[in-house]
């Protein structure tokens, strides 16, 4: 540790105007005035933008100057700018430790409408900032080596995306997919929006590079176990599920499927939402990838009773079946992570007036894809339960978004995948389609113009919220039909509006263990449930764990576009943070002070990291300095104070707690 | 003053709350309520901890020592801890201060810990309010040891924070 500086302290006080986000609820002149009078104040200023170029240059031009060793930002909370002032400050040749910042816009100016009392409690933080910087002292990072290897979990379009760019740009890749083939959502649509591009079509090519590409390491059908580590030294155990089938070994002939005891299939095939049933032994889809069959243990006679005539094992030529298949455990290392788990849709069941589940004509948006694609249950036809073509279609905008009931945000592309359905069934069924909307969202690049085509091919537009779906006919044009019944805001009345078939545009939501994955990866989710960004516009694809970056729907709900931009910009973090090869490590780390340690080892088993041993000859604690996260929980507990923290010494805290009491 | 005795106008009592925020949830929620701009009450004024595990009890009692009526513990909810485990540090040894404080007769109300998660603006903006109207009816602490100075303890009168611990 280097030893601190005993020269008198001269402290410089920066207060930031940041526009009139600071200064139109703090008096910044009069908390700069409060500022210089404290003692160990050199100089206090205060400047429009501090974090801004001049800005910066007025800090390091007065640590120059006024031979400044302690500086004190006044303005934006320190999660924002705090490494732009400690950046400035070694600049200028100060440690950069030697900084204090004082939060007087997040938590004074934005949330204190009284100009007096934001004043004053902008004076007290800065009081305490002041109080503590004194006690500074410098240090210094220290840099850990990155692993090269990325890992990227979630075979959907962003998680593809990003492992193809980063495989390309010459990394080990592992992308881990829960489910037994990549694809995603996004093999389940037929077309996309707005340009009807066939889904599979651009999609499936990128899936066999995944296959195929020498820097990627594949494993579907399995879950990550735990996350250790820290940013450019992740150590993942990854559990790949047995698929009874030997990967390597089956060619996707299918032959086995065919050969099945069962000559139907039996259970409910999820690749088609339930629309078609699947054997046991199946493949995903037809474009799976990769293209190996897979065993459901649930349906399975051998493997639920222990007793089959094993028909698939005769049929394989090549011996890929073994039922003797068991769990397998991996343990990579990586140096980076990108989750890319994607969403679930909402369960329309949860709004039980529209009937999802009660009324067979009922469907929802991916069940129709499924029913538009040529390798869907119906080879395309749009029909219902009964077999019959639809004459009238109604689709229903925002099911379980936009609904405080619900989800009360916009679920981003419902809008354009309802314009686009309404486009499809017009095409392939001559029906005439019906869409409820609240608010026609059509924004980006091709939306409005799309719309406007479906507009001119005739589909109808009702804008309101549809009350409900029922099947009660109360004249004759409505026997047999469902009937939604919607008020017509435009118009001002409620219709009813007898159609044959109902798609419900449901929203995108959270996956369910979300909030499982969110704590395995030690991540934040916002209240919606998404995982939560770093910063909303500066940190889209950071989180708050270094080294961990997301992509695609589990961020937020948005379109396949949305998905692979955020994909790439992941992947470019990703690759920043193992191309410059090493990890600066915030030195808040935990320290002994090994004259006051009695060796009672209080400490030891509360560390969460197993950083602290007990050195037997002289009888202290020993803290790794490697392994200590910086939480401080051994020094909270020490009876003897022999425990510190670097960054937040007591000194430091007690001087920090008696700042912000004083009478300012 | 006049010789006609009347009885003060007491001020509006403004209670003083230290919070101990974690880095991780709380005082990125706290950062959030600002940037939602939901006002709350000025009394609160946060320390930023990398833990709540990093909160000494000591905190605490210094806090209130020093003039503070009352303490607020911000962590991240059960099993969202950055360091896995901080919070429920946390909250064993805030279980012992609480039976400690109440012996002292110090209000419950006084000393809270709370779970608020990143995402948990609106709960930081909830909890400042509700504990600074909990503060202005309970009144003062007046758990001062000098001599009150126009009815309060001033921080800079108050005896010097213990110094255990000095970075080396």
């Amino acid at each position: 540790m280097i030893m601190p500086i005993h020269d008198p302290v001269r402290i410089g006080v920066y207060v930031c105007h940041c526009g009139m986000n600071i200064a139109s609820r703090v008096d910044v002149e009069d908390v700069r005035a409060f500022a210089q009078s404290l003692p160990g104040v050199a100089a206090a200023r205060t400047y429009k933008f501090m974090c801004s170029d001049p800005g910066q240059e007025m800090i390091q031009k007065d640590i120059k100057e006024h031979g400044l060793n302690r500086v004190v930002v006044a303005s934006c909370s320190p999660l924002l700018h705090e490494h732009t002032f400690r950046r400035a400050c070694a600049a200028a040749g100060m440690n950069p430790f030697y900084l204090q910042m004082a939060n007087i816009r997040e938590q004074v100016s934005w949330v204190t409408p009284d100009r007096a009392q934001a004043t004053r409690k902008a004076r007290a933080l800065i009081h305490a900032a002041v109080r503590r910087v004194a006690d500074h002292y410098p240090l210094a990072k220290e840099r850990v080596n990155v692993h090269p290897a990325i890992l990227v979990v979630g075979g959907g379009i962003a998680g593809i995306q990003a492992a193809l760019l980063l495989a390309n740009a010459g990394k080990k890749v592992y992308l881990v997919e829960r489910e037994p083939s990549i694809g995603g959502h996004m093999a389940q649509l037929d077309k996309t929006f707005p340009t009807l591009d066939c889904s599979a079509c651009i999609l499936t090519p990128k899936m066999s590079q995944i296959r195929t590409h020498p820097n990627i390491t594949l494993w579907t059908y399995a879950e990550i176990e735990e996350v250790a580590g820290f940013a450019g030294n992740f150590k993942v155990k990854v559990r790949r599920k047995p698929r009874y089938v030997k990967e390597e070994l089956c060619v996707g002939c299918s032959e086995c499927v065919s050969a099945c005891v069962f000559k139907e299939g039996r259970v409910s095939d999820e690749f088609n939402q339930g629309l078609s049933k699947r054997k046991p032994i199946y493949m995903p889809f037809p474009q799976a990838t990769p293209n190996v069959v897979v065993i459901d243990p649930r349906s399975c006679l051998k493997i639920m009773r222990g007793k089959c005539a094993m028909k698939c094992v005769e049929a394989c030529l090549r011996a890929a079946i073994d039922f003797e298949q068991r769990e397998e455990h991996a343990e990579i290392e990586v140096g980076a992570i990108i989750l890319a788990t994607g969403y679930r849709t909402f369960d329309a069941r949860k709004i039980p007036e529209y009937g999802y589940g009660r009324f067979p004509n009922v469907y929802t948006m991916l069940e129709v894809e499924r029913l538009v694609n040529a390798a869907g249950p119906t080879g395309g036809d749009i029909t219902l339960r009964d077999g019959a073509r639809p004459q009238t279609v109604g689709i229903i905008h925002c099911v379980g978004s936009r609904d405080r009931r619900h989800h009360p945000y916009c679920s981003n592309v419902c809008c354009m995948a309802s314009l686009k359905m309404a486009h499809l069934v017009k095409e392939r069924t001559g029906a005439e389609v019906f869409n409820f909307y609240i608010d026609m969202r059509a924004t980006f690049k091709g939306y409005e113009e799309f719309y406007d085509q479906v507009l001119r091919e005739g589909v109808q537009f009702i804008r309101g919220r549809v009350a409900e779906v029922t099947d009660w006919a109360i004249r004759s044009a409505e026997k047999g039909k469902l009937v939604i019944r919607v008020e017509d805001t435009l118009v001002g009345v409620v219709r009813r509006i007898p159609v044959d078939m109902v798609v419900l545009a449901t929203a995108m939501e959270p996956q369910e263990d979300a909030a499982a994955v969110q704590r395995k990866f030690n991540i934040s989710c916002s209240q919606d449930g998404f995982f939560l960004e770093r910063h909303p516009k500066l940190g889209p694809v950071s989180t708050f764990s270094d080294g961990i970056f997301l992509a695609g729907v589990c961020q937020g709900p948005k379109d396949i576009p949305a998905s692979v931009a955020q994909a790439g910009a992941a992947a470019a973090e990703a690759l920043c943070l193992v191309d410059k090869g090493f990890v600066e490590i915030e030195p808040n780390t935990a320290f002994i002070d090994e004259a006051a340690c009695s060796g009672c080892r209080t400490c030891i088993p509360l560390c969460p990291f197993q950083a602290i041993t007990r050195d037997a000859v002289k009888g202290v604690a020993v803290i790794n300095q490697a392994l200590c996260k910086g939480c401080g929980t051994c020094v909270a507990a020490c009876p003897s104070g022999a425990a510190g923290q670097n960054m937040f010494t007591d000194a430091q805290i007690y001087d920090e707690i008696e700042g912000v009491l004083a009478d300012v | 003053m006049s010789s006609n005795v009347t009885l003060p106008v007491a001020e509006e009592f403004e209670p003083r709350i230290v919070a101990f925020f974690c880095n991780w949830c709380t005082y990125t929620a706290g950062d959030l309520a600002g940037a939602a701009r939901l006002a709350y009450a000025p009394n609160m004024r946060v320390i930023r901890l990398m833990c709540s595990g990093r909160v000494d009890p000591e905190f605490v009692l210094a806090a209130l020592r020093q003039g503070a009526d009352g303490v607020l513990i911000g962590g991240c909810h059960p099993g969202d801890c950055h360091y896995r485990e901080g919070n429920y540090k946390c909250l064993r040894r805030f279980q012992l201060l609480c039976k400690f404080l109440r012996q002292m007769g110090v209000e419950e109300q006084r000393v809270r810990l709370e779970w608020i998660a990143a995402s948990e603006g609106d709960k930081v903006q909830k909890i400042a309010n509700e504990m600074t109207a909990q503060l202005k009816l309970l009144g003062p602490l007046r758990l001062q040891i000098t001599p009150r100075v126009n009815g309060r303890p001033r921080a800079a009168e108050c005896p010097p924070a213990p110094t255990k611990g000095v970075a080396p």
